[in-house]
């Protein structure tokens, strides 16, 4: 690879070539501030703060789309750059409202940071904000457009790498706006609920709907019996919101915290994932082995790529997974099962989940087939952001609390489980129970981590052999990347050729539910890696590391559900699909 | 019907001008000021009384003032161009000039002939009328110019028995503030500063024995060079055989053969030709670069975005002379290696683009376009595009976008659309003035044309002068002009009595020149240091009526309404900037505003993505440059001193601002 040789504030720096100055000053140590630019996204170059000096240049260009040459000699901060970007700071200042106290980013803004970091301390330009009203039509995501400053990371990470385009800029000049495209509500447009545009938005424009207070109005209820789960990314994340560094595993302690903050019965949704492993494996040896069904056989536990493929690609219904997402089947267990074992009326059981992602929230709703246990299956999905408020509210010293255990019945989990949250987690559990299913016997040890679906390639292929049969197999995340794979299976489809695939996974967000919608803020490749570690090393540290030896899942089929795919487990575990028009209006 | 290289070269399908005829100028201009329905009755009329001579219609002569003009070449009279020929002035014009062999008082437009083409029209017979035209050129009044007429009319009566020349009073002489001047085309003589002395000696010296009286005589070379506008005004735009009879694409037809792209690029390196959209980087380089780059496929764009206020250069051009700029675009697109050619034209010009794309299906039809052109195994096709009305598209990137079918807003460079532009191809963009240029700088070769101009900037640039200027037009001159020259020789200084202020160049991103600076020479580098750009054009003049917090605001509007909202610092500062002016304009103004604006304008600059952004701030920093005061006295005047300014205004007085 060509590298370059130029000096940045007078310290040589040597980079490969295509590096732009902002990420070659990175690697001297030198920050240049911004607010549009994101490591998952191409430059917007919206901002106009990462401007810098070139020797030799009468322009200024942006540090974010400029890439470094052979000789250049770049001032990243000097007194007139500063006061520019002070005078541009200012300016979106003033076009902002001045409400951080009330703002769901308070604390967490990049703009409040950067203002906080000028030392701005006055309103220098006055303010002007045009009144536009919150979209609160998607139970998912609320968006605040006067919070908006227009850096275009939510609509590029909506249109470019999520391929959804419900997000874009309307009008022009000082009314140029992001909303959704068409001037219509969130909910009527084709929107996903994913999420990732709350988790890019620099400022409190985009954020989660915060739905907390549903909570604690269940938590103080005497009637109810609250019962909670947490979703296998949740706990390599949640420490980042109290200062750990990302992929720091709190488990114990989290089930510790739930205890605290009330809670009746702690779940843990790494249990679910197992029991959808069992059903989902059984499918994909039904329709791999025996030729039941459609191939290639694809998974469907994210429940934004459930809507995407709903919405985009239908002709695909046939190949989705019936088996429900790890939440919904927790959810419908805890209200049949557990209501039965304890002896408690299913109609007082209040069940919380906690997710990683936004589009969980419009799950619990999604279709008939979430009411399966006669009641909602679950009550409420609060995202890993909104728990961090949770534990801050209850005045519960999170580092510093004791591990604790989940409850014994939907509670332990195995290593196949815990990995659901990483791109081609879905799948390698899948195959270390379907190399079971095929061949009675079970992966040797040197085998159980299929390193062909593991990584953060936008699109990873491999093959298994099970029994002598090669099972082709593809990893997709991020849903751009969808597209190519699906056009390859059509291909084949028209064309009467063998399928390139036998079994897909696909995860809505980059990484996975690790780097959801509704995780801590702040995410990058390298977060991205430390959370997938995280996990991993949760799996490895499993004594049980396949889905169909977890004790409990043998005990909740011996006890309650026969078989997978069994009628009772078809009726409580799984769903249907159906098209939906990409606008509601 | 296709033809094929010797016929071109032979230009056996141009057309022969008729002996006589009636040329029309239908440009937008013409036909608001009448010339459409003055068309339709010459012809109506023409044919009706079957007179032999035929009604044509041509583009703009740029003489906007003067619209609706005709060129009349009859068999009896010189040929003549005449102004303000209303349509009910249709019979009047034909009964006198036709079939009473009289020129009309009050119309001619003197001391014109734009056509340097030699042969082109044939020379009026030996026994046309000598004629002598008259006009006071110091004012419109016409008690002096009355006054030397009758005096010569006296002495031509008294003096010259046989064939005495008719004396005419000329509806514009094309000088300014040059006393009483006389024309005698007959002789190429002009006198300036006639006074009633010099009558005699013109009628006896001059009339009667062909000499010249140097004392009065006026000698300065023509001020306009027209090669961008050679055209223009002359031939019929939606006839390809006209353009082929004004050598049209004889360049083209020239490098298309050519085996090697360099001599294009020679010729133009050596012209010194520098792109007319306004930033002026070098043609020739901006062709090599995207020839240099390997691709299979290549696109070459036609900016007709021209979007400016008062500027109409690029309109009239595509309207009056289409075929020049697809010749300058054929040329580009083989230069480089193109495959497609676009024009992007504004949807606000339908005359431009109904004639363009007549124009496009005369040259597919020729096959000069199209696949295998004139047998040399190329192929190349152009297509047009309507802009939607947004200034900023006229940015390069922002038009690819659109282009595109994208949002229409800038995006950064590098990389430059000479290496990834439209899809993503390289991409050649040039403005409409400059390919109109190209054939005609190939046909003079590149070093003529280099000739002309003044420093880093040859050549030639076409201006459109408007505002409170005597006589708005479209205007070609030498680089190295000054604006002086411009304003009061070209264009006759200001209307009315108000002295003028000021000049605005180069629209809004452009600043204003006070009259002192006007001995400035016009380059893209002396313009620069002014404080304001060449631009694409535009020269509005400002008299002392002008307020110069109002300009600032006029032009900081536009570029807040047209700003794509992009980038933070020209979509937040250009509408907090223009809420301060707004504030001082309304006498609320306060000591540190002024400061405010200044750093608001140095964030603009340096911060915003594109050109809009970046020199937005250029008619608030030149104003405030050169007439500061006036912003201090509406901050020191306050609210009382900002109503009595308005009423002033509107009151119509002159108010000489401090």
């Amino acid at each position: 690879m060509n590298t370059i040789q130029a000096k940045i504030n007078g310290m040589p720096v040597t980079v490969p070539a295509g590096t732009t100055i902002l990420e070659a000053a990175r690697s001297v140590q030198v920050k240049i501030p911004t607010l549009c630019k994101h490591e998952d996204l191409l430059p917007t170059a919206a901002c106009g703060l990462c401007i810098v000096n070139i020797k030799g240049s009468p322009k200024k260009p942006r540090a974010c789309c400029t890439p470094i040459e052979n000789g250049m000699e770049i001032t990243t901060h000097d007194e007139a750059l500063t006061e520019v970007r002070r005078t541009v700071l200012e300016l979106i200042l003033s076009n902002h409202p001045n409400s951080c106290q009330t703002c769901g980013r308070n604390g967490s803004c990049e703009l409040q940071t950067l203002a906080g970091d000028f030392g701005i301390r006055r309103d220098a330009i006055p303010r002007f904000v045009r009144e536009l009203p919150e979209d609160h039509s998607n139970g998912s995501i609320v968006l605040d457009f006067t919070k908006c400053i227009k850096c275009g990371r939510c609509i590029e990470v909506c249109q470019e790498v999520q391929n959804v385009w419900a997000l874009s800029f309307l009008q022009r000049g000082i009314n140029t706006r992001m909303a959704p495209a068409g001037d219509i509500t969130l909910a009527e447009s084709p929107c996903i609920k994913c999420g990732q545009c709350a988790a890019h938005c620099p400022t409190g424009a985009i954020v989660e709907n915060d739905e907390n207070h549903k909570v604690w109005e269940a938590l103080k209820n005497p009637d109810l019996h609250c019962t909670v789960q947490i979703a296998p990314s949740v706990r390599v994340a949640l420490g980042e919101e109290f200062g750990l560094p990302p992929g720091t595993n709190l488990t114990g302690k989290i089930y510790t915290a739930l205890r605290r903050l009330g809670f009746d019965a702690v779940f843990d949704t790494n249990f679910s994932a197992d029991l959808t492993i069992m059903e989902e494996a059984s499918e994909f040896v039904e329709r791999f082995a025996n030729g039941k069904g459609k191939l290639p056989l694809i998974t469907s536990c994210c429940p934004a790529w459930v809507d995407f493929m709903e919405k985009y690609h239908y002709d695909f219904i046939d190949n989705f997974s019936t088996a429900k997402s790890p939440q919904q089947m927790l959810g419908v267990l805890a209200k049949t099962y557990y209501a039965e074992q304890k002896e408690i009326d299913p109609s007082k059981i209040y069940q919380v989940s906690i997710m990683p992602c936004t589009a969980k929230k419009y799950e619990l709703e999604r279709t008939e087939e979430m009411f399966a246990s006669g009641y909602m299956d679950v009550d409420v999905a609060i995202t890993t952001r909104e728990f961090a408020r949770l534990i801050r509210q209850s005045g519960i010293d999170l580092l510093n609390l004791p591990e604790g255990e989940a409850d014994s019945i939907l509670g332990s989990y195995s290593g196949a489980g815990t990995i659901f949250g990483i791109t081609g987690g879905v799948m390698e559990a899948a195959l270390r129970t379907a190399h079971y299913l095929i061949t009675g016997k079970n992966l040797p040890d040197d085998a159980i981590e299929i390193n062909a679906v593991r990584g953060l390639d936008g699109i990873r292929e491999g093959s298994v052999t099970i029994a002598g049969n090669t099972i082709r197999v593809a990893v997709a995340h991020g849903l751009a990347n969808v597209d190519k794979l699906l056009n390859q299976v059509r291909d084949a489809q028209a064309k009467g050729t063998p399928l390139p695939y036998s079994f897909i996974e696909v995860m809505a967000c980059t990484g996975g539910c690790i780097a959801g919608g509704g995780q801590p803020y702040g995410i990058s490749n390298e977060v991205r890696r430390q959370r997938i570690a995280g996990l991993y090393q949760d799996d490895r540290d499993c004594q049980v590391r396949f889905s169909h030896e977890n004790p409990e899942i043998k005990k909740v089929y011996a006890d309650f559900l026969g078989k997978p795919l069994s009628h009772k487990a078809h009726q409580l575990l799984h769903t249907e699909y159906k098209p939906r028009p990409l606008y509601q209006k | 019907m296709k033809i094929d290289r010797q016929q071109l070269i032979e230009r056996t399908y141009a057309r022969k001008h008729p002996s006589a005829y009636i040329r029309v100028g239908l440009d937008t201009g013409g036909i608001a000021a009448g010339a459409s329905l003055l068309y339709d009755r010459l012809k109506a009329l023409v044919n009706e009384k079957h007179l032999p001579i035929e009604v044509e219609q041509v583009g703009s002569l740029g003489l906007s003032y003067l619209d609706p003009v005709v060129e009349i070449q009859s068999a009896t009279l010189p040929k003549l161009f005449y102004g303000h020929i209303q349509p009910e002035m249709a019979e009047e014009l034909l009964s006198a000039h036709i079939d009473r062999n009289e020129v009309l008082d009050r119309h001619v437009i003197a001391r014109f002939d734009p056509d340097t083409r030699s042969g082109q029209t044939p020379a009026p017979s030996g026994k046309a009328p000598h004629l002598v035209f008259v006009l006071d050129t110091d004012t419109d009044e016409n008690d002096k110019t009355d006054f030397i007429l009758f005096s010569l009319r006296e002495e031509i009566k008294r003096s010259i028995n046989t064939n005495p020349p008719a004396v005419i009073r000329a509806l514009d002489m094309r000088l300014y503030n040059k006393g009483v001047v006389v024309w005698i085309p007959h002789l190429g003589i002009t006198y300036t500063h006639v006074l009633a002395p010099d009558v005699t000696r013109i009628v006896h010296q001059t009339l009667i024995k062909g000499e010249a009286i140097e004392d009065l005589r006026f000698t300065s070379p023509e001020r306009q060079n027209r090669i961008v506008l050679r055209n223009c005004g002359l031939i019929d735009p939606e006839r390809i055989e006209d353009y082929l009879a004004v050598d049209g694409y004889q360049s083209f037809a020239k490098i298309l053969f050519s085996p090697s792209s360099d001599p294009i690029l020679d010729e133009l390196k050596a012209s010194g030709l520098r792109g007319r959209g306004g930033a002026g980087f070098p043609t020739w380089l901006k062709w090599k670069i995207t020839r240099d780059v390997q691709s299979d496929t290549k696109y070459v764009i036609c900016n007709g975005d021209e979007g400016d206020p008062g500027a109409f250069m690029d309109r009239s051009v595509l309207e009056s002379d289409p075929h020049s700029v697809i010749e300058g675009l054929l040329i580009a697109a083989r230069c480089i290696g193109a495959t497609t050619g676009y024009f992007y034209i504004r949807a606000e010009y339908p005359l431009a683009i109904k004639r363009m794309q007549k124009a496009l299906d005369q040259a597919k039809e020729l096959g000069l376009i199209g696949k295998d052109i004139l047998g040399s195994g190329w192929d190349f096709d152009m297509k047009i595009r309507l802009g939607a009305g947004a200034f900023v598209c006229g940015e390069e990137t922002a038009l690819i976008a659109s282009i595109e079918g994208k949002r229409g807003s800038p995006s950064p460079r590098p990389p430059y659309p000479s290496v990834s532009g439209l899809w993503g191809k390289p991409t050649a963009i040039n403005n409409v003035e400059t390919l109109a240029g190209i054939p005609a700088i190939l046909q003079m070769g590149g070093a003529a044309y280099g000739t002309i101009g003044h420093e880093q900037s040859r050549g030639t640039k076409v201006f459109a002068v408007t505002g409170k200027v005597r006589n708005a037009q479209l205007i070609e001159v030498p680089m190295g002009t000054t604006l002086r020259d411009i304003v009061y020789e070209i264009c006759g200084g200001c209307q009315g009595t108000a002295a003028v202020k000021a000049v605005q160049t180069g629209g809004p991103s452009g600043g204003v020149i006070p009259e002192a600076k006007l001995d400035s020479p016009v380059s893209y580098e002396s313009l620069k240091d002014l404080g304001s750009i060449m631009g694409s054009g535009g020269m509005l003049v400002m008299d002392e009526n002008d307020c110069m917090v109002d300009i600032a605001k006029f032009y900081l509007k536009f570029c807040v309404d047209e700003s794509c909202g992009k980038c933070a610092p020209c979509r937040v500062g250009g509408y907090q900037m223009l809420q301060l002016l707004d504030k001082i304009a309304r006498g609320m103004g306060e000591a540190t505003d002024l400061p405010l604006i200044r750093s608001i304008c140095v964030s603009m600059q340096n911060a915003s993505l594109c050109g809009l952004g970046q020199t937005a701030p250029n008619p608030v920093l030149s104003t405030l440059r050169y007439f500061e005061s006036e912003y201090q006295a509406y901050i020191e005047g306050g609210r009382s001193y900002a109503r009595k300014m308005k009423k002033l205004r509107e009151g119509g007085e002159v108010v000489r601002i401090p």
